[in-house]
């Protein structure tokens, strides 16, 4: 038995119990399933906390950025990325566990694609990482095949009637990446720019990707001689 | 099985709600949860069509008020009962959440190390086959799903059982997961994506051009009537 249950003061961990709470049945359960695994010489708590590292600091929504940041700006690897995605991805690495035989799908002005899978969870983990709860909760698996513009509202998104909405349900082993559209205002952006403005939501297909709007910062061309000097008025604080 | 993992389609779960800046983990359970998953998976003894058919043993009202990671749990739990790897007993002291404290065994060869976990990620083993099945259907052939209601495990949700498509992928040849998940080989054959207009699904007040795509076998399909 590893002591992560015991020691874990992981700010992530909102959802636990308080630590002097008593545990919940399933921390119980889990950690006395480990330490019988453990005590068999089943697993190595070393190899979960291996597997765990993975998905919390290496695989994640960041890998699928950078692919269609790269296929924004590479259209011979964007065609690549749509004629053979699983191997477009292998070669950067981008391939594995969920993620084995790729599917891309591209956004286009007539065409929006929504990814779900009704009967699980399948998600693409290579290049997103292990799946947000929405997508793993009921609201959004039963909800996504019969009302997919609804379920484009709750994420703020309202396309018009003539966009076609295909929603793929990843019933096989299959597993689905939305190539999204590139937002106007991002002409000139290098790779990394472009990568950061992609969500994991635009690559599931429940948002789109935007160019936040910078509120410009007011560099005065011209110093003017004289600047007035403005006197706030003093407004004194009442102290109790 | 007609089972409460088959969501497509049900009303009243409310809208979908995402968390900003969301953990990876909600807490620490769901990691070692997560972990124990794939570590024991690593022993190969079992394969990931079998696990979810396992999941989805949970009974109905159970599998809808849990989460996640406790259906892997429930998952992983009857796995390694019916697979030897523990008793039925040391199962119910599990479910009780009691320790054993015996003497720790050493780790046993075959067991998934740190240093494996690297290559088991990034194995590309998977469910398609090289086999030369030839298909049975071709892009833009019409489709009806089979009207099957297995009591096993299935790939065929049930919302498009019964309804009419359209080939427009043929993925190549896969492993059957219904066969499959129950030990009866991998039947290789090809996997469709087939392409059902939301009106033929869901009725005449679905928006006309949208649709859903679905991956099916050979064996889920039949010649549209």
């Amino acid at each position: 038995m590893s002591d992560h249950d015991d020691h874990d003061h992981d700010d992530h961990d909102h959802h636990d119990h308080p630590h002097n709470a008593p545990l919940t049945d399933v921390q119980l359960r889990v950690r006395a399933l480990e330490s019988l695994l453990t005590d068999k010489g089943l697993v190595d708590p070393a190899a979960l906390d291996a597997l765990v590292e993975t998905y919390e600091t290496k695989v994640g929504p960041r890998n699928g950025a950078q692919v269609v940041a790269k296929a924004w700006l590479d259209p011979a690897f964007k065609q690549r990325l749509l004629d053979d995605a699983s191997g477009a991805l292998a070669d950067l690495g981008f391939i594995g566990r969920q993620g084995e035989d790729m599917v891309v799908l591209e956004n286009t002005a007539s065409v929006h694609n929504i990814v779900v899978c009704t009967l699980c969870s399948c998600y693409p983990w290579p290049v997103l990482g292990l799946p947000p709860v929405w997508y793993k909760s009921a609201p959004y698996r039963s909800r996504v095949v019969i009302d997919p513009r609804g379920v484009l509202r709750d994420f703020g998104v309202q396309l018009p009637d003539e966009v076609e909405v295909r929603v793929w349900d990843s019933t096989a082993e299959l597993r689905y990446l939305v190539l999204p559209q590139r937002p106007e205002g991002t002409e000139g952006m290098a790779e990394p720019a472009l990568a950061a403005l992609v969500t994991r939501d635009a690559m599931i297909g429940t948002a789109l990707v935007r160019v936040p709007e910078v509120v410009p910062e007011v560099v005065p061309e011209v110093v003017p001689e004289v600047v007035p000097e403005v006197v706030p008025e003093v407004v004194p604080e009442v102290v109790r | 099985m007609n089972g409460a993992h088959d969501l497509g389609g049900m009303h009243g779960f409310g809208p979908v709600e995402a968390e900003p800046d969301e953990p990876v983990f909600h807490a620490a359970w769901e990691r070692r949860a997560f972990g124990l998953t794939l570590a024991m998976g690593a022993w190969r003894r079992w394969n990931l069509d079998m696990t979810r058919s396992a999941r989805e043993q949970m009974p109905p009202a159970e599998a809808l008020a849990t989460s996640y990671y406790e259906h892997w749990m429930f998952g992983l739990e009857r796995m390694l009962v019916a697979h030897g790897f523990i008793e039925p007993e040391e199962l119910a002291r599990v479910q009780r959440g009691e320790i054993a404290r015996g003497a720790p065994a050493a780790v046993q060869t075959g067991a998934l190390r740190p240093e494996g976990v690297a290559q088991l990620l990034h194995n590309r083993r998977a469910a398609r086959m090289d086999d030369p099945v030839p298909p049975r259907f071709r892009v833009g052939d019409a489709v009806r799903a089979r009207n099957l209601h297995p009591t096993g495990h299935t790939r065929v949700p049930r919302y498009v059982r019964g309804r009419n498509g359209v080939v427009a992928i043929d993925h190549g040849v896969f492993i059957f997961a219904d066969s499959h998940a129950a030990g009866l080989g991998r039947k290789p054959q090809h996997v469709y994506s087939v392409r059902f207009q939301a009106r033929e699904l869901w009725g005449a007040d679905a928006p006309a051009r949208d649709c859903v795509h679905v991956d099916l076998w050979d064996d889920h399909l039949e010649v549209a009537p």
